[in-house]
């Protein structure tokens, strides 16, 4: 098992130094939580009391757009190169590069979603930090959802043509219910009630998470052999 | 082959007879409902479209769990076939209940549960049929599909309960529920019969659509 550990962990480490040396993904996406929020600000107005009546939607809404962005791209760096050969004969369960570029997805999220928080409590002059515990306890367990089939569909769609086109159209639909529970969690959390209030959404987000993440270690090596 | 040809002939035809026999229990036998009239009878449409819709999902999960398992291609097939027409009955589900919704509830469209599940599923399955048309070699378009159908399948139970808890309006199962069924004997009768005439239809357009899917494998190498 360690060897499979160690596996996720060398797959993690590679595109982390990737993104480091190239930072090609984390400063556009940086860039692209603000001009949402742009976005956001002009299509609702200066009125506050509508900024804060849509703010869990707001919120998921730039996090999904952000994911589509950052999923899509999760296998295409190894199209090139023979990367994806590689990827192919290494040795073991090939579930450790699904839940090794899954991990590195989530951390590309958590950075986006910290930014966005951020950036929503300065122009909207919001305070998080009350809620701060219950909020993370929401963004981990639905960008887990969001994350595992993103993560799935990415590696299915990166040898197809019009895969920009036919990611999302596969994606949204699939991640109708992490949606839906997320927004449902975060009005809650963000009401200032206590965490247990959302219960049965946390219950449902995790067993969403759990079905998506046994789907995608199941069956992707599958989708890798390309 | 003369036998396969046979049988899918029989089928269409009992296929045929049972819609006949399914229009005449609609219309001439099951009585005018008292509260809704003669609009209630879209049910014996609307209803056995969907069971249908979901007997034919179920086997696009079978199929491509057959598929990633077995890697022949008659399931691959079998998964094709049945999204296909599942996709049809569902889009006849939605619009029949939308008609029907007018007049009973004042409404072509509305958020509740069912309809916002049932919408959602439609979606799924058109992009497994869109994804289905973006790759030209047999083998990866199988697998690819396949890990949609069954991730589709899986999230089925999670999408009906995040709906359902997120609204809801529509009337609650009146067949499949626990409690013993409140419906008339002649609209069950009605029902059943609709019922059967949409399983055989289905059961045609599986056979069709498969036998047309093997005559591509073949002919095209």
């Amino acid at each position: 098992m360690s060897g499979y550990a160690r596996r996720v962990w060398m797959v993690v480490w590679k595109d982390a130094l990737t993104e480091r040396r190239s930072k090609e993904s984390l400063n556009v996406l940086v860039f692209f939580s603000l001009l949402l929020l742009f976005v956001f600000q002009f299509a609702l107005g200066p009125e506050r009391a509508r900024v804060e009546a849509a703010l869990p939607g707001l919120l998921w809404l730039g996090f999904i757009l952000s994911g589509l962005l950052a999923f899509g791209r999760t296998f295409l760096v190894e199209r090139e190169n023979d990367c994806w050969e590689g990827l192919v004969l290494t040795p073991g369960d090939k579930s450790a590069i699904y839940l090794g570029k899954l991990a590195g997805n989530v951390l590309v999220m958590i950075v986006v979603e910290v930014v966005l928080l951020a950036l929503f409590a300065v122009f909207f002059a919001i305070d998080f930090t009350p809620v701060l515990p219950g909020l993370a306890a929401v963004l981990s367990l639905g960008t887990l959802g969001l994350a595992s089939v993103g993560t799935l569909f990415g590696a299915v769609t990166a040898q197809m043509r019009a895969r920009e086109l036919l990611f999302p159209v596969l994606l949204l639909p699939a991640v109708v219910p992490v949606l839906l529970a997320s927004v449902s969690a975060t009005q809650t959390v963000l009401s200032g009630l206590p965490l247990a209030d959302a219960g049965a959404w946390l219950k449902l987000l995790a067993a969403a998470d759990l079905v998506y993440l046994v789907v995608g270690i199941l069956t992707f090596e599958f989708v890798l052999e390309g | 082959m003369a036998a396969r040809e046979l049988a899918s002939r029989v089928l269409g035809c009992l296929a045929v007879l049972a819609i006949i026999a399914g229009l005449g229990a609609a219309f001439g036998y099951a009585p005018r409902e008292a509260v809704q009239g003669n609009v209630q009878r879209i049910m014996y449409l609307h209803v056995p479209a969907v069971l249908t819709a979901y007997l034919a999902f179920a086997l696009v999960f079978v199929g491509s769990v057959g598929y990633l398992l077995t890697r022949r291609a008659g399931w691959d097939r079998l998964a094709l076939a049945a999204a296909e027409p599942g996709v049809l009955f569902t889009g006849i589900t939605i619009a029949s209940g939308s008609i029907w919704g007018k007049p009973t509830w004042g409404t072509w469209w509305t958020w509740d549960a069912r309809l916002t599940s049932t919408a959602v599923l439609f979606l799924v399955y058109v992009g497994y049929l869109l994804l289905r048309g973006m790759v030209d070699e047999p083998d990866r378009r199988a697998r690819a599909a396949a890990v949609v159908g069954i991730l589709g399948a899986a999230n089925m139970p999670i999408v009906h309960f995040s709906v359902k808890w997120w609204r809801a309006l529509h009337q609650p199962s009146t067949i499949l529920g626990p409690e013993p069924s409140p419906i008339a004997a002649p609209i069950a009768v009605a029902l059943l019969i609709n019922w059967i005439a949409f399983t055989l239809l289905f059961a045609y357009l599986l056979a069709a659509r498969m036998e047309i899917a093997r005559l591509e494998d073949t002919h095209a190498g």
